[in-house]
């Protein structure tokens, strides 16, 4: 049985990718499991300069899932070119590293650093809900996106993955507008912008008044998403919102995904990619399926 | 640290909101100051829960927790003979073996718990143990301190049993080599104050939402004198000079 999905040129051992800002650069998870069973890891959210997130609280639950509002605390790319990158690369699979910004300025500069570096894929984002001026501003209109990539792509000589906003006016336009500017492959959905209430202190529970919504809840409308897009652009998809099982997976990559990420899952099971990549299997063995490729947008 | 199923012994209720739950241990390490994540369901939350140690036997664990929400109700609707998910043990706990002479531990709420294994870990390293537990009205786990600790001073908000006030009242820190703390931050606060100013170390045990509890998420980072630290891993316990 075939498992493995290839992405401009770049081969993973299964589909299944641990999302960004879930799983650290994967040694807190390598410690419960073996993270080289994973098709890939992409990377805390990197930004230029080190980044402290956001004060107060910072994760919610809510009903089918969560919220979130880090911020992207990271140690900056500097940093982890100079330290994460061989902690990760211990790891047998796919090295994506994930970067934000906050201006076109920091996104050239980062991925011009990135791109001489020891990484297999750079993860645009340019989604992130969490961080005031720029962060998702970016993600919103097709036009500003388009900038954005067409700038990283000049200077970036990695496979280019960027990672669309629900909140895009419009996600079918924002899609194509990254393909044209030159993403090689597009990844959706980051989380959608929400709000919750203390309603005894009188206040909303984050700082930042809005965060992120993830989990089983966004699943049906991050499918949709993920099918609308793959019905327009030409390149590889990787499905992401609220994967939790291998019937997840399948559904995502019948509606056209090429690999997926799995985020929210591993706070409810830390044992999640290990199992979901099991799991997957079995699926697969039950439902005949010989090659994962096959069923690839089959609807 | 371990992900692993387990079996409810029992549970307890200790006050209208304050549980008990001891599940079978199943050979996890766990040290004082440390804490579990706690699950008992399979998608209907998102979120394990995490609670620190409350007593850690040779064959089990047991958990001192308040029913704040949606996860400890289900937590403490648990009984002997269920399945329970725990990750862990997790963070970095407190410092026991640094320890010499006379220590004391002053604990506010539901941050008393955890100080209980504390007391006896320190005392089985040889150290002197001072209690000094504070609560709103009720008493709780006071017993469990006895066999652990030289004196406990006991302060009420309402004045119903020990002192009339706050806990930090009673605490004199120049009489001790080191001082834990751990309960409302208010208290913390003024315990780390105190010690300041007597030139007693303290370390305090800090709380905070998290979804990971290992570090990976960033979820639970708080600002101290170092940089960005982790409450679930560089954590719980911290050096109270880098926090207040």
């Amino acid at each position: 049985m075939t498992l493995s999905t290839t992405i401009h040129g770049i081969t993973f051992k299964n589909p299944i990718i641990a999302a960004s800002g879930t799983f650290g650069f994967g040694e807190e998870y390598n410690e419960l499991y073996d993270v080289s069973c994973l098709g890939g890891i992409s990377s805390k959210g990197l930004t230029l300069h080190p980044k402290d997130g956001n004060e107060g609280i910072r994760v919610y639950e809510t009903p089918a899932g969560m919220m979130n509002s880090v911020g992207l605390q990271n140690p900056g790319i500097e940093a982890f070119i100079r330290d994460g990158i061989a902690n990760m690369r211990k790891f047998d699979t796919v090295l994506i590293a994930n970067m934000g910004g906050h201006s076109m300025d920091d996104y050239v500069t980062g991925a011009t650093m990135l791109s001489e570096a020891d990484i297999d894929m750079l993860e645009l984002n340019i989604s992130c809900p969490n961080v005031k001026s720029g962060g998702m501003a970016f993600g919103i209109k097709a036009e500003v996106a388009r900038e954005v990539v067409s700038a990283v792509r000049k200077v970036c000589k990695k496979p280019l993955i960027v990672k669309l906003s629900p909140n895009a006016e419009n996600i079918v336009e924002m899609a194509l507008a990254c393909e044209e500017a030159g993403a090689d492959a597009l990844s959706l959905v980051n989380t959608f912008q929400a709000m919750a209430i203390d309603i005894h202190r009188r206040k909303p529970i984050f700082n930042n008044v809005y965060a992120g919504l993830s989990g089983a809840a966004i699943r049906p409308i991050a499918l949709r998403m993920v099918h609308s897009v793959c019905k327009q652009v030409h390149v590889p998809v990787i499905g992401i919102g609220g994967i939790y099982t291998a019937e997840d997976i399948l559904a995502f990559m019948m509606a056209g995904a090429t690999a997926v990420q799995i985020g929210t899952v591993n706070f409810n099971n830390p044992l999640a990619g290990k199992e979901l990549v099991d799991n997957l299997v079995k699926l697969c063995m039950q439902e005949g399926i010989q090659d994962i490729n096959e069923i690839i947008g089959i609807i | 640290m371990e992900y692993f199923d387990s079996i409810v012994l029992a549970q307890f209720q200790l006050t209208e909101d304050i549980f008990v739950l001891t599940v079978e241990r199943k050979g996890a390490p766990a040290a004082a100051g440390q804490f579990f994540m706690l699950k008992c369901w399979d998608r209907e939350l998102t979120l394990m829960r995490p609670i620190s140690i409350f007593e850690a036997e040779e064959d089990t664990l047991s958990f001192m927790y308040r029913v704040v929400g949606e996860g400890t109700r289900k937590l403490a609707e648990l009984k002997a003979g269920d399945t329970i998910s725990l990750l862990g043990a997790l963070g970095t706990g407190y410092p026991i073996g640094e320890m010499h002479g006379k220590v004391a531990l002053v604990g506010g709420g539901l941050g008393i718990p955890p100080l209980c294994q504390t007391a006896k870990e320190l005392t089985q390293h040889g150290v002197q143990v001072d209690a000094y537990i504070g609560f709103r009205d009720q008493l709780f786990a006071v017993e469990d301190f006895e066999p652990h600790c030289q004196s406990i001073f006991i302060s009420t908000e309402t004045g119903s049993e020990g002192y009339k006030g706050f806990i930090t009242d009673l605490l004199k820190p120049e009489q001790y080599d080191a001082v834990f703390t751990c309960g409302p931050e208010v208290m913390m606060r003024k315990v780390a104050a105190l010690c300041a100013e007597k030139q007693t170390a303290c370390w305090c045990s800090m709380e905070h939402r998290m979804a990971c509890g290992i570090g990976a998420c960033l979820g639970c980072s708080i600002r101290t004198t170092e940089g960005m630290k982790r409450v679930c891993k560089d954590g719980p316990v911290f050096p109270s000079k880098i926090i207040f």
